[in-house]
């Protein structure tokens, strides 16, 4: 049994649960082609819920704060970003190179507004109740409802329609396997976004000063390093993620309404519940587990499609109570 | 404990709060009012149970409202499948609390060992997944749309409690004595009983610990208490005093439905109550419900008014609208959790106290 777990560990242990469970999909469902379909679907998925967790996964780790209003950033993003596609329409039509330039700024109106939102949450909200968690879930809960409330009064209750560019609507058809386009897109950005932050986490001085933080918050200041300017970044940089995760998801989805952060933000919860708080590898681990798991099982089993990440995150918790991949000890 | 200007305040403001809840039905005869103290008692009921949790013990629930929809769904149910009799009210209130109590067991072994901020997540997660199911479900729910019946025949407006000689329904004090003011002194009645409990329990030993258990979990466990034993315990204890009171809400208000019994927005209702009115003191509960109750019915109108009368500004007037309430008691949470961590009654009490 030890051998067993020794050699699953060489090969990356809980890594490899994503592989494992698309191989039980794979005989459960039979047809290569759905499959395939499937699978991509909820990698692109897991990659759109990893943008949004990321933020709020290294929040926590390196500041011990556990913001619930982070799925006001995801609205907010997806808002943004739908306005600005809305207000360029006229771009989306001229030709690939203009309907890019609309896509692109929106997705940076997001990451903007998501940028100076966190600054001023961080600010404004979190930083009077710093390691006070009672205190800190109450006001985020308050500030979440602030926001959404704000989303109501500037852009309505009705669902909105997200204008896609042309280049990446429609889907590939490969023998008789059928590719969203925007799913490889979206999977392309999300993996390009974890890569980004690998590199910065670590191979970058500041990515060194946050692991640290991470690891022992009290010996990195004593050693001089300004902490505090170190946590509005991280928390300026998850906001503009989530926001970013948000507005993708919203291109995804093409109908938005205001209860989108909310429904995003349970998601959110169970995949950093199951990655382990703090831990980008694990955050990336728990988003594709629950991709995959959402897509293969409302295949499967529709009916049981709500409850299964809930079931998915008890069993989980049962096995490893801290999670797969936890930074935090 | 000495008495200051403060507690004074705060003991007649409950007195004054008794003594109108239990004269409401002569002292205001809308329907309306009616309805707003039957919503005040039973939400005190449960803001009081949630206070065992959040003030006295120190953990975040956001299960609170899926223990209330279980209590009023289970009553719901019943009297829809066995038709209106005691017999179903009785099955179904039982049903509610039984499954409430296997719930809150379940969640509370497996995930109260962890950080407060843990609990605040799985709950809330497990809280929504109910929600979904129960509009999922509509075959036995009711869907969104939820679900009429009809309650016992004493609770029925015909019903008449006392008869004249001429067969008319007596009045005393020109209000009459209907199945109505049967239905509401029912709810009165058993949330006073169920309230009663709860304060009794909150002075017992078990209170003292709970409260050591919210200063110092470690010190707590090291004198010898068994921590997540007594979590799990005032966790199940506050469901199935959530449960009960669902119940009644089912019982009174002859609907049950995801708006009334198990949305989000009343557990953050609930949140609101317990903050306003103070954390870690039942009288709390009793202000913040009866505020905040009043607020949902009669601040929609005054700023119905006040948006019209800003209809010329920019986003002024949608912020305003009776619809964006919420917004502005968010704000308002917002600045008490800074500015008065104790609530209404919590800054009260200490008023005058020399420390």
């Amino acid at each position: 049994m030890d051998k067993l777990s020794d050699t699953l560990g060489r090969f990356g242990g809980v890594n490899l649960l994503p592989l494992a469970l698309a191989a039980v999909a794979f005989v459960l469902i039979g047809a290569p082609s759905s499959w395939v379909t499937l699978t991509i679907a909820g990698l692109s998925m897991g990659m759109m819920v990893f943008l949004m967790a990321s933020g709020l996964s290294l929040v926590f780790g390196l500041m011990d704060v556990l913001n619930f209003g982070h799925s006001a950033f995801i609205s907010f993003g997806a808002f943004v970003a739908a306005s600005v596609l809305a207000a360029l329409g006229g771009w989306l039509d001229g030709g690939p190179m203009l309907a890019a330039a609309a896509l692109a700024l929106a997705l940076i109106a997001a990451i903007a507004f998501g940028l100076a939102a966190g600054l001023f949450f961080e600010t404004v909200i979190i930083r009077p109740v710093y390691r006070d968690h009672l205190r800190q879930i109450l006001i985020t809960m308050g500030a979440l409802i602030v926001s959404e409330q704000i989303i109501l009064a500037v852009w309505g209750g009705t669902p909105i329609t997200v204008p896609r560019p042309p280049f990446l609507e429609g889907a590939w058809i490969i023998g008789d396997v059928s590719i969203e386009i925007y799913r490889l897109f979206a999977f392309g950005l999300g993996a390009a976004v974890f890569v980004g932050l690998m590199v910065l986490l670590n191979r970058t001085r500041i990515g060194l000063l946050i692991r640290a933080g991470v690891e022992n918050r009290e010996m990195v200041e004593a050693l001089g390093f300004k902490i505090d300017r170190l946590f509005i970044g991280v928390f300026m940089l998850g906001s503009a993620l989530a926001a970013l995760g948000g507005a993708m998801w919203a291109g995804y989805e093409t109908l938005i309404t205001p209860a989108l952060g909310g429904e995003m933000m349970i998601v959110v919860f169970i995949v950093v519940i199951i990655g382990g708080l703090g831990s980008i590898e694990g955050t990336l681990l728990g988003a594709i587990i629950v991709g995959l798991t959402a897509n293969y099982v409302g295949y499967l089993a529709p009916k049981l499609a709500l409850a299964s990440n809930m079931i998915l995150m008890m069993t989980i918790l049962m096995w490893r109570p801290s999670g797969l991949r936890p930074a935090v000890k | 404990m000495k008495q200051t200007f403060g507690t004074l305040t705060v003991k007649t403001a409950m007195l004054v709060i008794f003594a109108l809840l239990l004269f409401a039905p002569f002292l205001f005869q809308d329907i309306r009012a009616l309805e707003v103290a039957a919503r005040i008692c039973i939400f005190i009921v449960l803001v009081a149970s949630y206070d065992l949790l959040i003030g006295y013990t120190g953990i975040v629930s956001f299960a609170h409202t899926m223990f209330f929809g279980f209590g009023a769904y289970g009553s719901a149910i019943a009297l829809k499948q066995m038709g209106p009799g005691w017999d179903a009210v009785a099955l179904g209130t039982a049903a509610g609390v039984l499954v409430s109590l296997v719930v809150a067991t379940a969640i509370g072994l497996v995930s109260l060992r962890v950080k407060a901020i843990f609990f605040a997540m799985i709950t809330l997660a497990a809280a929504s997944v109910v929600l979904v199911l129960a509009s999922q479900l509509s075959q036995i729910t009711g869907g969104e749309d939820g679900m009429t019946y009809r309650t016992p025949d004493l609770f029925k407006t015909a019903t008449k409690l006392l008869v004249a000689d001429d067969g008319k329904v007596v009045r005393w004090f020109g209000v009459k004595l209907n199945g109505k003011l049967a239905a509401y002194y029912f709810v009165f009645f058993t949330s006073l009983v169920l309230f009663l409990v709860m304060l009794r329990i909150t002075v017992s030993p078990l209170g003292t610990v709970l409260k050591a258990i919210r200063e110092n979990e470690a010190r707590a466990e090291a004198i010898g208490y068994r921590v997540v034993a007594y979590r799990t315990f005032v966790f199940c204890l506050s469901a199935v005093v959530a449960s009960l009171a669902g119940s009644i809400y089912a019982l009174w208000l002859k609907y049950t439905g995801p708006d009334t019994a198990l949305s989000f927005a009343i557990m953050i209702d609930i949140l609101l109550m317990v903050v306003i009115g103070g954390m870690g003191t039942m009288w709390g509960a009793v202000i913040g419900a009866v505020l905040m109750v009043m607020a949902q019915y009669y601040l929609r109108d005054l700023m119905g008014a006040a948006s019209e009368a800003v209809a010329g500004i920019p986003l002024l007037p949608e912020l305003l609208a009776p619809d964006r309430w919420l917004f502005w008691l968010g704000i308002i949470f917002i600045l008490l959790v800074y500015f008065f961590p104790k609530g209404i009654v919590g800054t009260l009490n200490t008023k005058g106290v020399r420390s």
